[in-house]
């Protein structure tokens, strides 16, 4: 129960404590407004749309805006030193090793992914996929107000990135993460020692098909199983789109938006879909080849 | 007394600083907008829904005013600390423990840098909810994804500087995903093929080194305070600019709903 305690109130943690309670409150009030503005005929924001002068309305926020952001900043400062640990020694490595917070997504990712994916591949669609949104999302409503019934898919599809797949594995790097990487109950306490005996296995060896010879060598079948697999699984694009190409959002997207939008939206499906296999079935890679695992 | 503020407004000093007086007129309150420099990136009039919390919730003007207060606590405290191994940790526990205020103005640094990452991300969110990427102000939504990375490797060049245990394991963690990168790391997908070893690869151009050290440090710190701010501070520019040129702030057109 100690432990607990140590990790919410380490001064590096405290900005993840607000951070949890912030998502948590503009989430429930984006949805609030958003349906509150479905029930209306007229927007909240519509209903505000009276033109009104810079100097006093908007200055006089900004002001407001400005000292109660000092106000807090100050007391926080006052309250709480940032830390200074013992002073750099290349020698001795501290267990856990965790990167800045806002990079605990990534490194979580690291359990599941090799570090070419994890660390490289993923992050940076990311930033494509997020430049990308404006440029395919087709449908026009849903521009300058908040709403839920309007943009129902958006929403999820952003929400599922945002807070399951980034805030959510932030905090359990922060707070679930201990010694090893592995897995520790805030609540419990580090046990420095653990070892937990993993078989890992992968997904060609469930059906019975190994991934290495006798002798060490690459098996090929399982080589073109894990191909069959993957391409398998990015195809599930093209498949959609052969079954549904008459659909009137598919017609909007055109070919173009849409592969960009089934490549972005099967790359981000494929951490929760790794992270299913790894915990609940021990699987480490999907598809080995001489010169990459997936 | 009255007569002689009059006297004063009727300077020539005063006439050339300040351009217009203040009863409160409409044409005075335009005038306090356009003719001053801090204030005129500001519009004239706009709607009330741009003034509301519930809409903005005001995030993108805080994450400014974040950048702000990190601009001016980073200067104060390069006075106090020099890039190199052999000084940087020193230099924080002598600001730490020996300088006026130095304690505050670091922990104002730290913790205005952590907001500033959460209040990015939430403004994101908000832009999202609302839908305010949508045209004509796509290309301003590419430009606030640069400025979250940016924020993001403001604040990860900083994590290292004050050279202590957590600083340099923290970028070690972060910076050893280089070694895997597709082509151009000594441990990534055809990394090796082309030639890349560990003193030849991205990651070693980004560390000065093979390992975390003192060439990495004064990397990160000339990439902290003055390549990335620099840059950020052209986005921003940017950014503020396409936020006028696109009409100003977000809104529903007609009744709010086609
Ligand atoms: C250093 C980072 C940033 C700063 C200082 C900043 C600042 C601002 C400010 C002051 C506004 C005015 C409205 C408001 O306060 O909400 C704004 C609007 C906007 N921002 Fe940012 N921003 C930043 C990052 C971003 C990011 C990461 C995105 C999205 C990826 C973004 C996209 C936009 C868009 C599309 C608008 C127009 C919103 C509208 O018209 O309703 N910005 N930004």
């Amino acid at each position: 129960m100690q432990n607990i305690w140590l990790l919410v109130s380490k001064p590096d943690n405290i900005p993840i404590v607000g951070l949890l309670f912030l998502v948590i409150l503009y989430t429930w009030w984006g949805f609030h407004r958003g349906l509150k503005n479905d029930r209306q005929d007229l927007s909240e924001e519509a209903r505000l749309s009276e033109k009104i002068q810079v100097w006093p309305h908007l200055v006089r926020v900004e002001f407001l805006a400005t000292l109660f952001v000092m106000v807090i900043l100050v007391f926080w400062s006052f309250l709480i030193d940032a830390p200074l640990e013992e002073a750099a020694n290349p020698t001795l490595t501290p267990n856990p090793s965790k990167a800045p917070w806002y990079f605990l997504g990534l490194q979580e990712m690291l359990v599941y992914f090799d570090p070419w994916i994890a660390g490289v591949v993923l992050p940076t669609l990311i930033i494509v996929g997020l430049i990308a949104i404006p440029y395919i999302d087709v449908n026009e409503k849903g521009n300058g107000y908040y709403t839920y019934r309007e943009r129902k898919w958006a929403l999820w599809i952003y929400c599922l990135g945002f807070i399951v797949l980034w805030v959510s594995l932030i905090v359990l790097g922060t707070f679930w993460r201990g010694p090893g990487w592995y897995f520790f109950f805030p609540w419990e306490n580090w046990d420095t020692h653990r070892v937990v005996a993993l078989t890992n296995v992968d997904l060609s060896e469930l059906f019975g098909i190994p991934t290495k010879n006798p002798d060490t060598s690459l098996n090929p079948v399982a080589f073109i199983f894990g191909a069959v697999v993957v391409l398998g699984y990015f195809s599930l694009g093209l498949i959609y789109w052969l079954r549904k190409k008459n659909s009137e959002i598919l017609k909007k997207l055109g070919p173009v938006r849409y592969s960009v939008t089934a490549m972005l939206f099967l790359c981000m499906m494929s951490l929760p879909i790794k992270m299913v296999l790894r915990i609940a079935l021990n699987v480490k890679y999907v598809w080995v080849t001489p010169w990459f695992n997936i | 007394m009255l007569k002689l503020r009059d006297k004063i407004q009727q300077s020539e000093i005063w006439k050339s600083i300040f351009r217009h007086n203040y009863q409160d007129t409409n044409r005075n309150r335009a005038l306090q907008i356009v003719d001053n420099v801090f204030l005129h990136l500001h519009p004239v009039r706009i709607p009330r829904h741009a003034t509301n919390i519930g809409f903005t919730w005001g995030m993108g003007g805080i994450t400014f005013l974040l950048f702000l207060v990190l601009t001016i606590t980073g200067v104060i405290l390069m006075f106090y600390y020099r890039p190199a191994a052999e000084y940087a940790y020193d230099d924080m526990k002598y600001l730490m423990n020996d300088v006026a205020f130095g304690p505050l103005i670091r922990n104002m640094h730290r913790w205005a840098a952590h907001a500033m990452v959460i209040t990015v991300m939430l403004h994101m969110f908000r832009v999202f909810l609302t839908g305010s990427y949508k045209p004509p102000r796509q290309f301003n939504w590419g430009v606030g994804v640069i400025l979250l990375v940016l924020t993001l490797l403001l604040s990860f060049t900083g994590y290292l500087l004050p050279w202590d245990q957590l600083a340099i394991w923290a970028v070690t963690v972060g910076t050893n995903m280089a070694r895997a990168t597709p082509l151009l790391g000594h441990e990534g997908p055809f990394g090796p093929q082309l030639g890349m070893r560990i003193d030849n690869d991205v990651r070693f151009v980004l560390l000065g080194g093979t390992q975390v050290g003192p060439p990495t440090l004064l990397r990160f710190y000339v990439g902290h305070c003055i390549f990335l701010p620099l840059i950020a501070a052209v986005f921003m520019a940017v950014h503020f600019w396409r936020i006028r040129k696109d009409g100003g702030i977000s809104g529903p057109t007609g009744k709010g709903r086609e």
